[in-house]
């Protein structure tokens, strides 16, 4: 620890930073918290309505439906990417070549762009002339019960890459000798699975868990794409609402308040996942 | 033990082809022609390889221009998060100072605060200063990164004191000590933020569309999807193409720096 050179040189260090995490991060969520108690239409001045948009979004259910809706998404998307994830990097976790193209493979979809996977996923699963469409005849996209978990599992083979790579890493803290030492104690690889692979991983897992968790309340791209929330507002998933509300329907009383819960709910995910990366142990981003 | 390695490979395979076949597929579709897409929509192969699409994707948009603005867009986010995170990183982890805890506890706070929660109080107060559909909407926003902060911050409580005590008897001006010499001890450091955050907001589409309204700035992800929206039915070889063109550089960017990436991505 140093001592500054003069009372203001930390400050000038800080200054910018500061400034703009405030400017950007913390004025935008006071100021969506005082705008969700105005109805504002951008174009007219805007007119105190105290908690009203909050009762409403209640009132007519649509808030539970949003939120039922996202939730449904991200169990999905969740329990996808991870059971994946953990399956490919216990199957990937090899030397060589052949298996290291292979984890490139499956990560590079997570490095591309969230546009092109989405095109290419709508491309695919078009009832007309997609080539999934064609083996299996449903309208993936079109189907109000189908179209759910098939943004879903773009978004699981999309990210499936990343809970690999972090899986991977926790592999690979796990010291060989364990388990050797419980094969030769005669444990079939379910057992050294159950007993010892899986107790030393479960702080990976937490934080593979949390952080896909967040990732998927905050989806957009896909349903933006893919979908724009329909059919019959089977895909209106939470950060698409609130854009709805303030860019379609220019209510942005109605997408501040959305916007407050948004931020609540994330808040608490967040909770969870502060206490899971301190499990995991600090580092890692 | 011959059999099992036999399936691992056979599994292995699988994986592989079901990350590559989309891949594939968006490339195959990109060069065929359209009446081969509306007859055959799932031949495998094009009858004749040709390069007609890529040509109609730069008759509709100015890809040079949308890539342009793409990559100047996240090059200066990604150098400004570095220059201001030095910088900051440097006296949380080493100054001693008062207010520090609240300054640090800020830019811990600010970790929780997504872009989806900012977007629409940010576009009001954008739109009051007049910098909707200027780079400045782009950039500004992302201009401090509270997660880089933190990450050099961490960083630097691992650089002894002595070296800036010695740089200081040396007589370096801070900015020196901070730019000049601990900026290079911190290399794989900034590295990993600077292709994460590259490859990032190369590839973002929310932000840039809902901070524009028009052309004047408009980025390669957004031209690309606007691409399927303008009528005339679905010409999905056009789209596919626009799609190989958009994704090309980041798999190139990913096959140079595929360590870094994952390192950087994958933690420890």
């Amino acid at each position: 620890m140093m001592k500054p050179r003069t009372r203001w040189h930390p400050w000038v260090m800080l200054g910018p930073s500061l400034a703009l995490l405030v400017l950007f991060f913390v004025v935008p969520v006071v100021l969506a918290a005082y705008q969700s108690s105005f109805s504002w239409d951008i174009l007219t001045p805007p007119e105190s309505v105290g908690t009203e948009n909050y009762r409403a979004l209640v009132r007519n259910g649509e808030l539970w439906r949003i939120l039922g809706r996202t939730l449904a998404f991200s169990v999905m998307v969740v329990a996808g990417a991870m059971s994946l994830g953990l399956g490919l990097a216990m199957l990937l976790n090899r030397p060589g070549r052949f298996f290291a193209f292979v984890r490139g493979a499956i990560f590079s979809a997570y490095v591309v762009s969230w546009v092109a996977v989405a095109l290419l996923w709508t491309w695919m699963l078009d009832r007309d002339g997609g080539i999934v469409s064609s083996i299996v005849h449903v309208g993936f996209l079109t189907d109000s019960r189908v179209v759910l978990p098939a943004l879903a599992g773009v978004t699981v083979w999309k990210i499936t890459g990343y809970a690999m790579i972090v899986f991977l890493a926790g592999l690979q803290g796990i010291p060989k000798q364990l388990l050797e030492a419980a094969a030769l104690d005669g444990a079939g690889p379910i057992d050294r699975f159950r007993h010892v692979t899986w107790p030393l991983l479960r702080p990976t897992a937490a934080f593979v868990a949390t952080t896909s968790l967040i990732v998927s309340f905050q989806a957009f791209d896909v349903v933006r794409i893919m979908t724009q929330g329909g059919p019959s507002n089977a895909t209106t998933l939470f950060v698409y609402a609130i854009y709805e509300q303030v860019f379609l329907n220019l209510s942005v009383g109605r997408a501040s308040a959305l916007t407050v819960v948004f931020f609540v709910v994330l808040l608490s995910l967040a909770a969870a996942q502060l206490r899971a990366w301190r499990a995991r142990g600090a580092g890692g981003a | 033990m011959k059999r099992s390695a036999l399936g691992v490979t056979a599994l292995a395979s699988l994986a592989a082809a079901a990350w590559i076949a989309p891949y594939a597929w968006m490339v195959a579709t990109s060069l065929k022609t359209l009446p081969e897409i509306l007859e055959h929509p799932t031949a495998p192969l094009p009858e004749h390889v040709q390069l007609g699409a890529y040509r109609e994707v730069f008759g509709a948009i100015p890809v040079g221009r949308y890539m342009a603005t793409t990559i100047a867009m996240a090059t200066l986010i990604a150098v400004l998060q570095i220059a201001l995170a030095l910088p900051a990183g440097y006296a949380l982890a080493k100054l001693r100072f008062v207010g520090k805890k609240w300054a640090f506890g800020l830019v811990l706070a600010c970790l929780l605060v997504p872009a989806q929660v900012t977007f629409v109080p940010v576009f009001l107060m954008l739109a009051k200063v007049r910098l909707v559909n200027t780079m400045g909407a782009l950039v500004l926003p992302f201009a401090v990164s509270a997660l880089g902060t933190f990450l050099v911050r961490q960083a630097l409580l691992a650089v002894p004191d002595e070296i800036i005590e010695a740089a200081r008897l040396d007589g370096a001006s801070e900015a020196t000590i901070v730019y000049r010499i601990l900026g290079p001890q911190l290399m794989p450091t900034l590295v990993s933020l600077f292709l994460v955050s590259f490859v990032f907001h190369y590839n973002d589409y929310f932000w840039p569309l809902v901070m524009t309204t028009d052309d004047t700035v408009r980025t390669l992800p957004l031209g690309v999807a606007l691409l399927r929206e303008q009528g005339t039915g679905v010409r999905w070889h056009i789209v596919m193409a626009a799609n190989v063109i958009l994704s090309a550089p980041v798999l190139a960017l990913f096959a140079l720096a595929q360590k870094q990436l994952v390192r950087a991505v994958g933690g420890r």
